[in-house]
């Protein structure tokens, strides 16, 4: 067994994982990022649109605040967020920008005089101030009271990513990609690394740390339909729930976003409806202004997903040979606008669909997108129930998102919350030591080994884990799709947990020697039946519409009963379901639960509403 | 009518002692819109589960699935199989160190890339928290964000007459790094700091002009004119430095 130790082991070197990794290598700490693929193949590079911070240096920014920023954040989670989470994000983002901005990201800056921009598809002038030229720019998104998403044309993830992939190799970091965690090292009170799998040669080796780090992104991959790259299949997650004492936080909370292009599920981005993109029906008609006057296409993703879904029910969807579709209109933008500002989309339209989106119509669906929940973790990221370990980006539930979070403030999160959680691992690591148990270790690397040649030997049965994966598939999108209903969820609970025990059968059919990717799966399926479970489980039992999760039976948000957040945990790996514990959403109110302002929907009011601290002050 | 069509893939798997390179034949019906991703996705889960290759976002974007496709280095996502004839051969990019079949270590080779021309802002100021961000023209940052577009999928280095027949050789990808960051006014490198990176037959003076690199750049990157400009930009500091200053002039790329 090879042993390899280092002070922090970043399981994943997206930019979470890499924002982290350079506070503590910076800090004079070794680090190892561990990754699936080269860093900068992380699904992080893909995200197009920006990264909202409140610097309002534009015109359409003008009076934005940390406070509004704030606001918006707290009203977009439909108070589902943890509020310090929330304070703590808005007021470090701006500083988190610009550092951005001081490693060399060529983010879009502010062009003095008279401007057209759009709104609603409709053209608008507004005069940027000569004062501002050269400061960071900002375009609008879903949800926003101010213009505050930061941007590099629509490559944003990928010019993000890149610097802080150079920051990283400039700061020494080390990254050893085509690596995956399948197992932490712990003794159910102290995380002490990760088993990992070599994927260039399928060896098995150990990681140990006195700090370890789950920045493996969203679970999206246990949906077929998904946005995600195909590397988003939660194995941190997975890991992390293996261990019985780290929480789960609201498995249910999912999100789907609103333009998926069909039929390849590839993303374009809220940029084309924050630009004046619009969306329209079979007749090329442009509904969501009947549906939402105020926001019409810039309302909440949740909102926009839902209004689609319910106009297509109604008969008014494109048909396809995919299913039902609506049209993403961004013709009235200009080739101009289109082939600078919008480039990947018009590239993606291209290569995917065949379609010239200055000429054509869009053809697009709501499709899985994000997932709010993750590894539960207090505000310095630290995760519940085992000492040492730690989580940030979309892996961690920190939980400044709740049940629905903004465009913009994920990819924000990921660099505000690295370096906020950067901080305290640096605080960790510098005040606390760790005995590396060799009997743990030991034992968490012949169980890994040995699920290894169960595996190839076919020891346990001889499912085929494709067969399996797309049972969980079918499964999933019954049960805890956009609208939920206590029937299908029932009945997906029901089949998982039938799928669970045919995903403990697997066997493999190939040899799985060297970088065999049949086994990569094989060994993870059980884990990601077990996250669709989670979903389907906390879905069910959550009895209300909050953000993203949208009961039919249950219309109402439900402050009374489910101002909480779901921890789901897998007490023993050879449970059936997860065991659903409940925390308060937040334990600081800066803004006690309201309207949203969009979307509609009925309130059951808590029975003590809180008293809300003056907004800016922390607790 | 549905094609069949026929794919000859290179099989290789280095850590299974029995392996002995070799190319093996699959067939399979089209069906529409259907790209290579879905193609070699049919073929591991239907016909062969010990098929390795890669793919990551299947967008485009991150690079992952560069593949020589009938003899051309490309992204294996976005190529879709109506533009191909019914017979493919499908192998790995060559310069990179082969894991599996079609599968390549892309990031050790750009790791020492990044190592080799000093992939990051180099500068003595230190980030003040509490300051304004410094102001940028907005040309400037488009220009420096064209080529940031770079998405590293290796199809120019793997197309690069150079890079096949000599190692050390930088390759398009990183002169196009190096242009990016004398661009960019926060890296204060000198003209001659560059030169060392990039003056020598492993860098400027060893591409041989063949041009394939920019035919095969999935980001349609201008790299031969980045090169071009390198080479013109190095000249004119050789000359200028031996100027008397007051007839020096600065050089923009």
């Amino acid at each position: 067994m090879q042993i390899i130790q280092t002070d922090l082991l970043c399981i994943g070197a997206g930019l979470a994982g890499e924002r982290v990794a350079i506070e503590a290598a910076e800090n004079g700490f070794s680090v190892i990022c561990l990754s699936l693929v080269p860093a900068r193949r992380s699904h992080s590079s893909a995200a197009q649109g920006g990264m909202q911070a409140a610097l309002g240096n534009s015109a359409m920014g003008e009076g934005d605040s940390p406070d509004v920023h704030f606001a918006d954040t707290v009203k977009g989670s439909d108070w589902g967020a943890d509020q310090e989470c929330a304070r703590i994000f808005v007021d470090t983002a701006p500083i988190a920008m610009r550092q951005m901005a001081f490693w060399g990201v060529p983010w879009n800056r502010v062009v003095p005089g008279e401007q057209t921009y759009y709104k609603g598809g409709k053209p608008f002038t507004a005069y940027e101030k000569p004062e501002n030229e050269g400061l960071i720019h900002s375009r609008s998104f879903g949800g926003t009271a101010k213009w505050r998403t930061c941007y590099t044309s629509d490559g944003t993830g990928h010019a993000v990513l890149y610097t802080l992939d150079n920051r990283a190799a400039q700061m020494g970091v080390q990254v050893h990609d085509k690596t995956e965690a399948i197992a932490l090292i712990h003794d159910g009170e102290t995380c002490m690394g990760a088993i990992v799998r070599d994927l260039k040669t399928g060896e098995l080796k150990a990681y140990l740390s006195r700090a370890t780090l789950i920045a493996t992104g969203g679970y999206g991959r246990i949906y077929r339909e998904s946005t995600n790259a195909v590397i988003c299949d939660g194995g941190g997650m997975i890991a992390a729930l293996d261990t019985g004492v780290v929480p789960f936080g609201n498995p249910e909370a999912i999100q789907f976003h609103p333009t998926g292009i069909v039929p390849t599920d590839i993303l374009v981005t809220e940029g084309c409806r924050g630009d004046g993109g619009t969306l329209l029906d079979v007749n090329q008609y442009r509904f969501m202004p009947d549906y939402e006057p105020e926001k019409a296409e810039l309302a909440s993703r949740d909102v926009v997903s839902r209004r689609m879904t319910e106009h297509m029910r109604k008969g008014l969807g494109v048909k396809s040979p995919y299913g039902d579709h609506l049209w993403l209109d961004i013709r009235h933008l200009g080739e101009k606008h289109i082939t600078t500002k919008l480039r990947e989309v018009q590239e993606i339209c291209e290569s995917f669909l065949g379609v010239d989106p200055v000429h054509q119509l869009i053809p697009v669906r709501p499709t899985q997108h994000y997932s709010m929940g993750g590894v539960r973790t207090n505000k310095d990221g630290a995760a519940y129930g085992l000492k040492g370990l730690f989580s940030a980006g979309e892996a961690a539930c920190w939980d400044m998102h709740g049940f629905n979070r903004l465009g913009g403030n994920s990819l924000a999160e990921t660099i505000v919350a690295g370096m906020w959680v950067g901080g305290k691992v640096v605080e960790f690591l510098a005040g606390t030591d760790t005995t590396f148990n060799t009997a743990a270790i030991r034992e968490a690397y012949e169980k890994q080994a040995a699920r290894i040649q169960a595996l190839i030997k076919g020891q346990n049965g001889n499912e085929n884990v494709y067969a399996v994966r797309n049972a969980m598939f079918d499964t999933i999108m019954k049960g805890a799709g956009i609208f939920r209903n206590g029937t299908d969820l029932t009945e997906s609970v029901t089949k998982l947990q039938e799928i669970l025990q045919r995903a403990r059968k697997v066997g493999l059919r190939s040899n799985g020697l060297g970088a065999n990717q049949e086994l990569a799966l094989a060994l993870k399926i059980e884990g990601m039946v077990k996250l669709a479970q989670c979903v389907c489980y906390a879905a069910l039992q959550r009895t209300e519409s909050r953000g993203a999760h949208t009961r039919e039976d249950f219309p109402e948000r439900n402050d009374r009963d489910w101002l909480n957040r779901t921890l789901a945990t897998w007490a023993n790996a050879s449970d059936d379901l997860p065991t659903l514990n409940y925390e308060a959403a937040t334990k600081v109110f800066e803004i006690p639960p309201g309207e949203r302002g969009y979307g509609g929907g009925k309130i059951i009011p808590m029975d003590n509403p809180p008293q809300a601290t003056p907004a800016g002050k922390k607790a | 009518m549905a094609r069949m069509l026929k794919f000859n893939i290179f099989r290789y798997n280095p850590q299974d002692p029995k392996s002995v390179p070799h190319m093996q034949s699959f067939t399979i019906d089209e069906t529409e819109s259907m790209t290579l991703f879905i193609v070699l996705n049919r073929l591991r889960e239907e016909q062969d589960p010990s098929l390795q290759f890669d793919f990551c976002c299947r967008a485009g974007i991150c690079g992952a699935c560069g593949m020589v496709v009938n003899g051309r280095p490309g992204l294996a996502c976005h190529t879709k199989t109506k533009d191909l004839p019914e017979e493919v051969t499908l192998m790995p990019l060559p310069v990179f160190k082969l894991v599996g079949d079609l599968s390549v270590d892309t990031g050790t080779w750009f790791r020492g890339m990044y190592q080799r021309v000093k992939s990051w802002c180099e500068t003595k100021k230190v980030f003040d928290p509490n300051a304004q961000e410094e102001r940028m023209d907005n040309a400037l940052a488009e220009k420096i964000y064209e080529l940031d577009r770079c998405i590293e999928c290796g199809c120019c280095v793997a197309a690069c007459g150079t890079a096949l027949m000599r190692e050390d050789f930088l390759g398009a990808t990183a002169l196009n790094r190096v242009a990016r960051f004398m661009l960019d006014p926060r890296d204060e490198r000198t003209e001659q700091e560059y030169f060392d990176i990039v003056g020598t037959d492993e860098g400027i003076f060893g591409c041989m002009g063949l041009l394939a690199c920019e035919d095969v750049c999935p980001k349609y990157l201008p790299l031969q004119d980045v090169l071009g400009r390198l080479r013109q930009r190095m000249a004119f500091a050789a000359v200028n430095n031996i100027l008397p200053s007051f007839l020096r002039k600065d050089v923009k790329l």
